[in-house]
């Protein structure tokens, strides 16, 4: 195949204790560090390692957000990403709209296969790959924990809640990727260097075309529902009493 | 008046749970109508299952050979074409539901609410976002269908009072042929499942290898327990990926939840949020897992789990 394109958010790391913003309006992300979503890290491993079995000759890296998402393209660019595409918007937006971008630049550059992550760790969403393999009239193979190419097909091994189910599909196609896919690689300093020098474009979602969709109108944010520090028992004995105590053995 | 049209999950030989939970949150709904889609080769039986639900008014029974595997490519045309004047639209958040919704709300051009947890009006929901961390209220359009999947941990199935008529179904919808089913490799388990148990145990990367699992499993035995597990512990193969408990693995809310040898990280303690009791048993008194563990006991496991399971027994 010739071309893969990657989705890689920028996203709160996976790392940091999210809080709610007091006067409820969002989540606090001054200062806090940014990173690819962990998922897509592992869609970009994925699509460099069909490349690199010479599956494939081109992985473009797709990011949509505000320019900082620079960041996260170069970090892509460096683990090995032929080159990137930034598509800017000044404010947040709906997911449909972001599957209508990615639609538009599927039209754009014909990819075989749209890797994304399953889920983007931020609005823990889970709809971006389904919602382009619709709009594309394409098949889809969600939560991936193994692909294997074969022609015009992918034979794609997935993580349900019953076990794991193979499913084939015609190319191309989306597939999105599990936790499992396989361990991505880390950055080396020469790449971020080399990085620097490969082409990463920048289009806003008016030059592409795209027509954004009714969002969904977020009302407020709140902090979960606490849970509270219970006991600490001393021995296995205690344990047992403690539990007959509330009924539950 | 709400209108919605909840779609099954089910295997072909009996529907999962989780759709019964699905019809109890549709039913919040202001003056709700919930009507059930079953698509499946032959749904009679499965039929009759969803037709007994409390609260459920019509189930609608398309059988089709292209429906014995519920692979979402295949059912989304068919969900589409029966989306009618429907209000809202209800599929689980399994992966079932997660797989297949997204792609129907596409196709019907709205966008999807993901794991509502509360309605707090007809179109107005609460839905957990960064990994349990905060939760978000949003609104949809009221002018387009709702298309959403539902947290089932958050519900408790509606009972089986009812007596709701079935209606075969003939709808005009066009099926690919680009996604076929291969095969499905499903552990086979006589435990108790682990999305509907009243206990579970499970056990992380202190287990440190597969065969140890055995004394998680002699606990659960004892308790009539469910299994869970952690990523780590699935990442390290002790044990399948189908047990996996958390952000990305399952969501529970068991009675009772016995963490062993589980550090307590955010991605594991989003699934278990709404258990009952959490029992952790750690060796590391620092354990984050300690700060929202109902019961304590600092230790070590390979010797507090083989006590605990005979102290069971007796
Ligand atoms: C995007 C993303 C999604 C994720 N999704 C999930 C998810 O769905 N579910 C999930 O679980 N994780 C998930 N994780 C991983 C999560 O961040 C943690 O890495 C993982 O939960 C750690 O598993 P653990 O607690 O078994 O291992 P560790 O964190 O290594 O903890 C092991 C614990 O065992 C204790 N211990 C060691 N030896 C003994 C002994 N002999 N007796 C008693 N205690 C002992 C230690 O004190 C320690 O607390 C996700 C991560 C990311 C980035
Ligand atoms: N703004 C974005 N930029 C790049 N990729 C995105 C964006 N939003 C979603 N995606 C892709 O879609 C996947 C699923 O996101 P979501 O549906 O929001 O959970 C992510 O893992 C990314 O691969």
């Amino acid at each position: 195949m010739e071309k893969i394109l990657v989705g890689l958010k920028r996203v709160v790391d996976f790392n940091v204790r999210v809080r709610v913003k007091s006067d409820g309006s969002g989540v606090e992300t001054d200062g806090v560090k940014m990173s690819i979503n962990p998922f897509d890290e592992i869609a970009l491993e994925e699509a460099l390692r069909i490349r690199e079995r010479g599956e494939a000759s081109e992985v473009i890296a797709v990011s949509i957000g505000s320019s900082e998402a620079q960041q996260q393209l170069r970090t892509g660019l460096a683990m090995g990403a032929d080159r990137a595409i930034l598509v800017t918007t000044d404010s947040a937006i709906d997911q449909l709209t972001v599957a209508r971008v990615f639609l538009a630049l599927v039209n754009r550059e014909k990819p075989d296969l749209v890797l994304l992550g399953k889920q983007a760790i931020d609005n823990d969403n889970n709809q971006t790959g389904q919602m382009l393999a619709a709009l594309w009239e394409r098949p889809q193979a969600t939560f991936a924990s193994t692909v294997e190419l074969s022609g015009s097909t992918a034979k794609v091994t997935r993580e349900v809640d019953a076990g794991l189910e193979t499913i084939e599909i015609d190319l191309p196609g989306v597939v999105t990727t599990d936790l499992r896919l396989n361990e991505p690689r880390y950055v080396k300093l020469p790449d971020i260097m080399k990085a620097k020098k490969k082409p990463l474009d920048q289009v806003s979602l008016e030059e592409l075309g795209v027509q954004p969709a009714q969002g969904l109108r977020e009302i407020s944010w709140e902090a979960p529902p606490q849970r509270s520090k219970g006991v600490v028992v001393n021995d296995v004995a205690e344990l047992v009493a403690a539990l007959k105590e509330k009924g539950l053995v | 008046m709400s209108k919605i049209l909840i779609i099954a999950e089910h295997d072909g030989a009996s529907i999962n749970p989780s759709t019964a939970k699905c019809v109890a949150c549709a039913s919040g709904l202001p003056d709700a109508e919930v009507d059930v889609a079953i698509f499946s080769n032959e749904g009679s039986t499965l039929a009759a299952a969803a037709a007994s639900m409390s609260s459920v008014r019509k189930v609608l029974k398309v059988d089709q050979p292209v429906n014995e595997h519920l692979l979402a490519a295949i059912l989304a045309p068919q969900v589409a074409a029966m989306a009618g004047d429907y209000s809202h639209i209800f599929g689980p958040s399994t992966t079932f539901g997660k797989d297949l919704m997204p792609r129907v709300a596409a196709l019907l051009g709205v966008n999807q609410v993901s794991d509502i947890m509360s309605i707090e009006g007809s179109h107005r929901f609460k839905r957990p976002v960064y990994a349990g961390n905060a939760v978000l209220t949003v609104e949809a359009p009221s002018d387009q269908p709702v298309v959403a999947t539902i947290r089932t941990a958050s519900y408790q199935a509606v009972g089986n009072e009812g007596s709701a008529q079935v209606e075969e179904f003939s709808l005009d919808a066009s099926i690919p042929d680009h996604t076929r089913f291969v095969e499905l490799s499903a552990g086979k388990s006589d435990r108790p499942d682990l999305q509907t148990a009243s206990t579970v145990v499970s056990g992380g990367r202190a287990l440190g290898g597969a065969e140890n699992f055995d004394i998680i499993y002699k606990l659960a035995d004892a308790l009539g327990a469910a299994v869970g597990a952690s990523r780590a512990a699935v990442d390290a193969g002790y044990v399948p990926n189908e047990m996996q408990v958390g952000q990305t693995g399952k969501i529970i809310a068991p009675d009772l939840y016995i963490a062993i040898g589980i550090s307590g990280a955010i991605q594991h303690l989003t699934g278990i949020k709404d258990a009952g009791t959490i029992v952790a048993i750690n060796k590391d008194a620092e354990a984050p897992i300690f700060e929202i563990a109902d019961i304590g006991l600092v230790g070590d496991l390979f010797t507090i789990v083989p006590e605990l399971a005979e102290a069971l027994q007796k």
